[in-house]
């Protein structure tokens, strides 16, 4: 397939398009909006189904209508939007239904702006949504590796009877780069022995997320983590580079880890031994990898655009064993690979302890900076 | 009459309909919600179209319509059908998706879905209980409680000066031309409930010939929550509801009408 320049939101959509997605529903909200203008016009020309709903709510309580019957169905926001998505998240969740999700994170909290944010990490991966369920979540950092995951979106969604989410921020949302589209997946509709269809000549299927009987409930939550546990075992993505002689790491997803690739060549042409931990699957997450890196690195460097909320799982598998430092930047700035750098070289002039808390010493330096104030 | 006789096929008057579970109701003994889904049972068996029907639950005292009407089911979060039925039909254009719901699920927290659901004349059909009262979760204020009615929360009956106007849903929805049916009946006595049945039916056939969005609205009791016996509700009904929600036909579009149902 040809190399071609295509905007990140027309790629995604494009590539679920070829992914076989059979329904969309969305509703405006930037930095995503060219994800719901194509499907509006592709997926009309292809005779599948689009609906640009009233609300948030309304497009995702249509997924999980149109999940129900068992097509692959997807929808696309943005910070503000997802949240008022959760609703609907849960009761997916809840009753067991495969759907994409991509999420286009903006600066927050409240309406915010339209500028590229990690702020919503602990949204997505943690459970924004009530109840006990985990979003398979991943994370690119291109809109190749973007485009290249939407397949494997919807067949971990349906594999899991779970969402799997698209987490992307704006900047790659809004970028256009050269890019190979996946090929053409024919649609496929599978025969779900739960799917609602009409009940001709068969039992007729139930689907609902209530349980007012609270042990069937109990056992439905348990089978719900069983699926995840099966994920956290067999879907583990990520990528390493420079990783060899590192002794020094950077943990970085998305955008973020993207900038510290362009960060980590720098400073390996000022001799710096490092290299770069990049997590794509952020929900499962790569713990067991993470716990390994301990064993050669003398200090890890975890950036995000955010407070610090993936931190909080390095430090799960560091356990304290090494020092880490924490380099975050907020509410829609960008940070530059220089930053990094500079980081990258305090660091390794001064690795710290590994009792630090590393997100109590980074808020004490932003504070000290008193021009960026 | 002995039982041998009764159960005597050529004695049999009445049965339960081939839409309907065997499952023992949960409604209160009086409330027409049993009275409504049976009607949609027979309608959907009559039209043949129990095996291609897709409905969707609400949230309220409907909540498990689907233990009772045979067919293939999905249950929406609060207010939520009209969108979850969108996203079934849309997939399923040929099959028969519908909705039932009552006055809190569709005309408060699901405003928006059903006036937009009614706007893109999209082609379900929803029931549409009306018993002015939220009867589930013990007979608070609803948005079709009357002026001046005595609910939990409004204790000292519903005041218009704090607590607004019921809204009549079936004339705001008729203003929208996406709309194709919209009436309202009432289930307060066998006339009127034939007359019901008649609509149901008639909702469902504009949902068949592609011809927009259709609902039925049924005044319904709820002797439980409004404090009456059941025979005290149904003249309740008649004398205070009918005058505040009229019935009538309030949209039939001319291709709905040229089916001559």
């Amino acid at each position: 397939m040809a190399r071609e320049m295509w905007k990140g939101n027309e790629a995604i959509a494009e590539a679920a398009v070829r992914a076989g997605v059979e329904a969309y529903f969305g509703y405006p909200i930037t930095p995503q909006n060219e994800v719901l203008e194509y499907m509006s016009h592709r997926l009309p020309e292809l005779g599948r189904a689009f609906v640009q709903a009233e609300s948030e709510p309304a497009a995702i309580n249509m997924v999980y209508g149109a999940a129900c019957t068992g097509a692959r169905v997807m929808t696309s926001s943005s910070s503000p939007g997802i949240s008022l998505m959760q609703e609907g998240l849960s009761y997916i969740a809840g009753t067991e239904v495969p759907m994409v999700l991509v999420n286009v994170m903006r600066g927050g909290p409240g309406l915010g702006n339209i500028a590229p944010s990690q702020g919503d990490y602990n949204q997505i991966c943690k459970g924004g949504g009530h109840g006990d369920y985990h979003p398979i979540v991943l994370a690119p950092a291109s809109i190749q590796e973007a485009v290249d995951l939407m397949p494997a979106a919807f067949e971990l969604a349906h594999k899991y009877l779970n969402i799997c989410c698209i987490l992307i921020d704006g900047s790659i949302g809004q970028m256009m780069e050269p890019i190979t589209l996946p090929e053409m997946q024919p649609v496929v509709r599978k025969e779900y022995d739960w799917a609602v269809s009409g009940a001709k000549g068969r039992k007729r299927h139930v689907l609902s997320s209530i349980y007012l009987d609270v042990p069937t409930e109990e056992k439905v939550n348990l089978r719900i983590l069983g699926r995840w546990r099966e994920a956290q075992a067999n879907e583990i993505r990520f990528k390493e580079y420079y990783l060899d002689d590192a002794e020094y790491i950077i943990i970085g997803f998305g955008t973020a880890g993207r900038i510290a690739l362009s960060a980590v060549r720098a400073a390996r042409a000022l001799g710096i031994k490092v290299g770069l931990f990049r997590p794509i699957s952020i929900n499962p997450y790569p713990y067991k990898q993470v716990e390994e890196l301990c064993q050669q690195a003398k200090s890890f460097l975890v950036v995000e655009m955010n407070t610090g909320q993936m931190l909080k799982d390095v430090q799960a598998a560091v356990r304290n064993r090494v020092p880490i430092r924490f380099y975050g930047r907020l509410g829609g700035v960008m940070p530059f690979p220089d930053e990094f750098v500079h980081e990258i070289q305090e660091m390794v002039k001064n690795p710290g302890k590994p009792e630090d808390d590393p997100a109590d010493l980074w808020y004490q330096r932003m504070m000290a900076r008193g021009e960026e104030r | 009459m002995m039982v041998a006789m009764i159960v005597n096929p050529e004695n049999l008057v009445y049965s339960r309909p081939k839409g309907f579970t065997d499952t023992p109701s949960h409604y209160c003994p009086g409330c027409t919600h049993g009275t409504a889904h049976r009607l949609v049972a027979e309608v959907l068996e009559e039209m043949n179209v129990l095996d291609k029907a897709i409905g969707v639950a609400p949230v309220g005292c409907a909540v498990f319509a689907y233990n009772y009407i045979d067919t293939d089911f999905v249950q929406a979060a609060h207010g939520r059908a009209p969108a979850m039925a969108t996203g079934i039909k849309r997939v399923w254009p040929d099959k028969v998706v519908f909705s039932y719901q009552g006055d809190g699920d569709l005309a408060s927290i699901g405003m928006a879905e059903t006036v937009h659901a009614a706007a893109r004349g999209e082609n379900i059909t929803i029931i549409f209980i009306n018993n002015a009262i939220y009867g589930m979760t013990g007979g608070q204020m609803a948005p079709t409680t009357l002026p001046g009615m005595k609910t939990t929360s409004s204790p000292n009956g519903r005041d218009v000066e704090t607590q607004g106007y019921p809204i009549r849903m079936a004339e705001m929805l008729a203003t929208l031309d996406g709309a194709g049916y919209i009436v309202r009946r009432s289930l307060h006595d066998p006339a009127n409930i034939r007359k019901a049945k008649k609509a149901i039916r008639a909702a469902f056939e504009t949902q068949v010939h592609n011809l927009g969005f259709s609902m039925v609205e049924l005044l319904s009791t709820c002797n439980t929550g409004w404090g009456v016996t059941p025979v005290q509700s149904l003249t309740w009904l008649e004398e205070h509801m009918i005058p505040a929600f009229p019935l009538g036909d309030y949209k039939i579009a001319p291709e709905v009408a040229a089916l001559k149902i």
